[in-house]
């Protein structure tokens, strides 16, 4: 089969198996694993053999006319370079992993069969946003991904918190689609086309006319997507859905559909200045900002949530710094990681019964009994936190190497500013990120205290799923950089990723701050954590992991008095954080802001509409309707149901037309 | 003879009949006058055919048209007049108004004509 088959099939194929699954889900439900699980498997397989043939070579690009619409046309393109094949063999080695955790994980769920279906379709719409050549195309799979997202999060509709959170990622990633897709099209106007291609070369010509004002309305959907600030809110709220569903799209794949986006249209980025400036500010701020919330939250998958809006700050503030090298690099490395840390995360919330980290701070045993857990994920959190040799700390090292770079007006079109913002920016967030990363470990592997009820072994599927992604998370940092072996530098633009001595050794040293400080802090509390229990919520054991974890995120409201945190006064965030812990633990009241000044007026406005309708613009219709009413009362009068008086008086009407008619004559 | 006979005949017929419709309240009475102010045209259709001297003698075959389709009238009238005074007890066409606006306070649809003897009643109506 020709490259463009192959590719061509890989969408296709978990496509088919999320329709059959929807079909099929019902009467056959012993071919739903396999549905589930095959597609995706099969198109992880293409995937990679694509990237194989495609390799460090030549775009490829192929291209049908999908339809004529008189102005500006649409084509079902493909483009093939070293960006798009290597995420989409991240793709596919997550989706496929997320399906074969979900057979453990959701093993009792009655909404399995459309769960699987969803996640298949998801995978397609995400394959079909990184090949696509074309941006309508890319939208469609853009908004696929936005829907599953919605149903995906709310897969535990019985429970408020999901209801919620799904619709909050829902029209939150919409808010920022509104303008995305004003500045598609407005980005097509300019350059007669669709075809990413096409852009891209008027872009470098500079034809756009306007190109600071559609970056920075593309910008909108991307933030939106990619959950940087300030449309980040919906992302710590989407833990409300299954593990599996936080780690394929809110971690590996969807959220890095707006970093692959600007990565693939970067020259309308770099056209213009003040587009790079807002995405540095954002950049710097989401990362800062998720830094300290990630360190005061309570829940785990919350605190995961976070490092993702931080990392992908970094993604973004390598795109502002005008290395889209480096963000992809950083995408992939993190995209392994952050699955195997969410997945893990799943793993320990079913061992432990709770996903509170206080309260497994008071469990003497999750390490021991989660083994396969603690150790796949000390290495994810290594990997995070950017410590030498894992992934992370590479792909970490080429950001702060490029903001570096840009910092000393080194790179064309970039503003030095730009660059100071970045890499400042990143430096204090290296020392925020291995704070946390400590912190979770500690909190979560290493509590003492009774032991918990024990659940017996995970699942063993579970389990082998770790570390298959843990392989990546230590390697591929090592292997991507070697020259001999696979030379990433090569797949992409040929921009130099290795790390430069300088910010090396300020990552390596900022890192090592955080981790001892948070370290310090965690035995400092020791003594305090035993003086002040903190009851556990303990979902059933016997439940399926997905059951416990719902239960655990229902039950954490009401056990410790807030979603995103608990009064433990031992916490090492805590004592980190200070008087900073109770705002960075509600996200700098973002959401109550949010409150304020967008929901308060709007509902305001809707109940100002609605007084209007039902008292201004009905009492007129009412006006208007009572005048013809008063006159056919009045007309009814006459119909007494004596035929005599209808007679008469048509007699009298007969003879004043007659004598009208004999005057008239 | 002179036209003006069977004329003024006609009129005097014509304005019998009418008050018998207008004035009366028994049916069968209504239905008689209103056979009187037929046959007051008829008598007209004739007297004018004669005066014209239409060769086609059109008057007269028109009045033979109606005094069938009279006959005809007269049949299905009195029998409705008949059922509704089976029905009812009255044949008073005073009395016949279930078509009236009932109370005339003018809210809703008024209750009448939904109920088969308010169907006869108007068909009655309707022929007288």
């Amino acid at each position: 089969m020709t490259l463009t088959t192959l590719a061509a099939l890989v969408p296709i194929l978990p496509f088919l198996g999320a329709a059959a699954g929807l079909l099929l889900g019902r009467r056959a439900p012993g071919f739903v694993r396999p549905l589930a699980v095959l597609p995706t498997a099969a198109a992880f397989v293409l995937a990679a053999v694509v990237a194989v043939r495609q390799g460090s070579g030549a775009p490829t690009d192929a291209a049908t006319r999908l339809t004529p619409t008189g102005s500006v046309p649409i084509d079902l393109a493909l483009h093939l370079d070293g960006f798009a094949v290597l995420i989409a063999v991240l793709v596919g080695l997550v989706a496929t992993c997320v399906q074969l955790y979900s057979t453990a994980y959701l093993r009792d769920d009655p909404r399995y069969p459309s769960y699987a279906a969803l996640v298949s379709l998801f995978t397609a719409a995400m394959f079909l946003v990184v090949y696509s050549g074309d941006l309508m195309v890319l939208l469609v799979g853009w908004e696929i991904m936005g829907i599953c997202s919605y149903f995906l999060v709310g897969h535990y509709w019985e429970t408020e918190v999901a209801r919620a959170a799904s619709m909050k990622a829902f029209l939150v990633t919409k808010l920022g689609d509104v303008p995305f897709i004003i500045g598609v099209f407005a980005l097509a106007t300019d350059a007669g086309t669709f075809r990413i291609n096409g852009i891209l070369t008027a872009a470098t010509h500079g034809q756009l006319q306007h190109p600071t004002i559609v970056a920075l309305l593309l910008l909108a959907g991307v933030a939106g997507k990619s959950a940087q600030f300030p449309l980040h809110t919906w992302l710590p709220d989407a833990m409300a859905g299954p593990t599996p569903v936080s780690a394929l799209i809110h971690a590996a794949t969807m959220v890095a559909a707006g970093i692959y986006l600007v990565a693939r249209l970067l020259p309308v980025f770099t056209a213009s200045a003040a587009a790079l400036v807002v995405l540095a500010v954002m950049a710097a701020v989401t990362m800062i900002g998720s830094g300290l919330a990630a360190l005061a939250q309570d829940d785990i998958k919350r605190v995961l949530a976070y490092s993702t809006i931080g990392q992908l700050g970094y993604m973004a503030g390598a795109l502002a710094v005008g290395d889209r090298s480096a963000a992809v690099f950083h995408l992939l490395s993190h995209g392994a990681f952050k699955a195997l840390l969410f997945l893990g995360a799943g793993v320990v919330i079913h061992a432990a019964g709770t996903n509170s980290l206080s309260a497994m701070s008071r469990m003497g045993d999750l390490g021991k009994r989660a083994p396969d857990a603690m150790w796949t994920m000390g290495i994810a959190l290594a990997a995070l936190a950017a410590l030498p040799p894992f992934s992370g700390f590479f792909s970490k090292e080429s950001v702060l190497r490029a903001a570096e770079h840009a910092s000393g007006g080194h790179t064309d079109g970039v503003p030095s500013a730009v660059g100071w913002t970045v890499l400042a920016a990143g430096l204090i967030t290296a020392v925020l990120t291995a704070g946390y990363a400590t912190r979770l470990f500690l909190l979560a592997f290493r509590g003492s205290g009774p032991r918990a009820a024990d659940h017996g072994r995970e699942p063993a599927i579970m389990n082998a799923v770790l570390w298959v992604l843990a392989v990546p998370s230590v390697a591929f940092g090592m292997i991507a950089l070697v020259p001999s072996v696979f030379d990433l530098p090569k797949w992409f633009d040929g921009t130099e990723l290795t790390p430069t001595l300088l910010t090396s050794v300020l990552g390596i040293g900022l890192a090592l701050v955080g981790v001892l400080v948070t370290y310090g802090a965690w035995t400092a509390g020791a003594a305090r954590r035993s003086a002040a229990p903190l009851g556990a919520i303990g979902a059933d054991s016997g439940a399926e992991p997905a059951e416990a974890e719902a239960t655990a995120i229902a039950a954490h409201t009401a056990v410790y008095g807030d979603i995103a945190s608990s009064d433990d006064p031992a916490d090492p965030g805590r004592l980190l954080l200070g008087r900073l812990h109770r705002h960075a633990a509600s996200g700098f009241h973002l959401d109550a802001v949010y409150t304020a000044l967008f929901v308060r007026p709007v509902l305001a406005a809707a109940n100002l509409v609605r007084f209007l309708d039902r008292e201004v613009v009905e009492t007129y219709v009412r006006g208007a309707g009572a005048a013809p009413r008063l006159l056919g009362a009045a007309v009814r009068r006459a119909q007494t149901g004596n035929v005599q008086t209808y007679l008469s008086a048509l007699l009298a009407g007969a003879v004043v037309l007659a004598v009208l008619v004999a005057v008239g004559a | 003879m002179h036209l003006a006979y069977p004329a003024v005949l006609a009129v005097l017929l014509f304005s019998i009949g009418l008050y018998g419709v207008l004035g009366r309240r028994n049916a069968i009475l209504v239905l008689m006058s209103v056979e009187l102010m037929l046959n007051a045209v008829n008598l007209n259709l004739v007297a004018f055919d004669v005066w014209l001297r239409d060769t086609l003698h059109a008057g007269q075959a028109l009045t033979l048209f109606t005094i069938t389709i009279a006959a005809a009238e007269i049949g299905i009238g009195l029998a409705i007049v008949l059922l509704v005074y089976r029905n009812r007890g009255s044949s008073d066409v005073d009395r016949l108004t279930d078509l009236a606006e009932n109370g005339l306070a003018g809210t809703g649809p008024a209750g009448a004509g939904s109920t088969p003897d308010a169907a006869a009643d108007e068909k009655a109506e309707a022929t007288a």
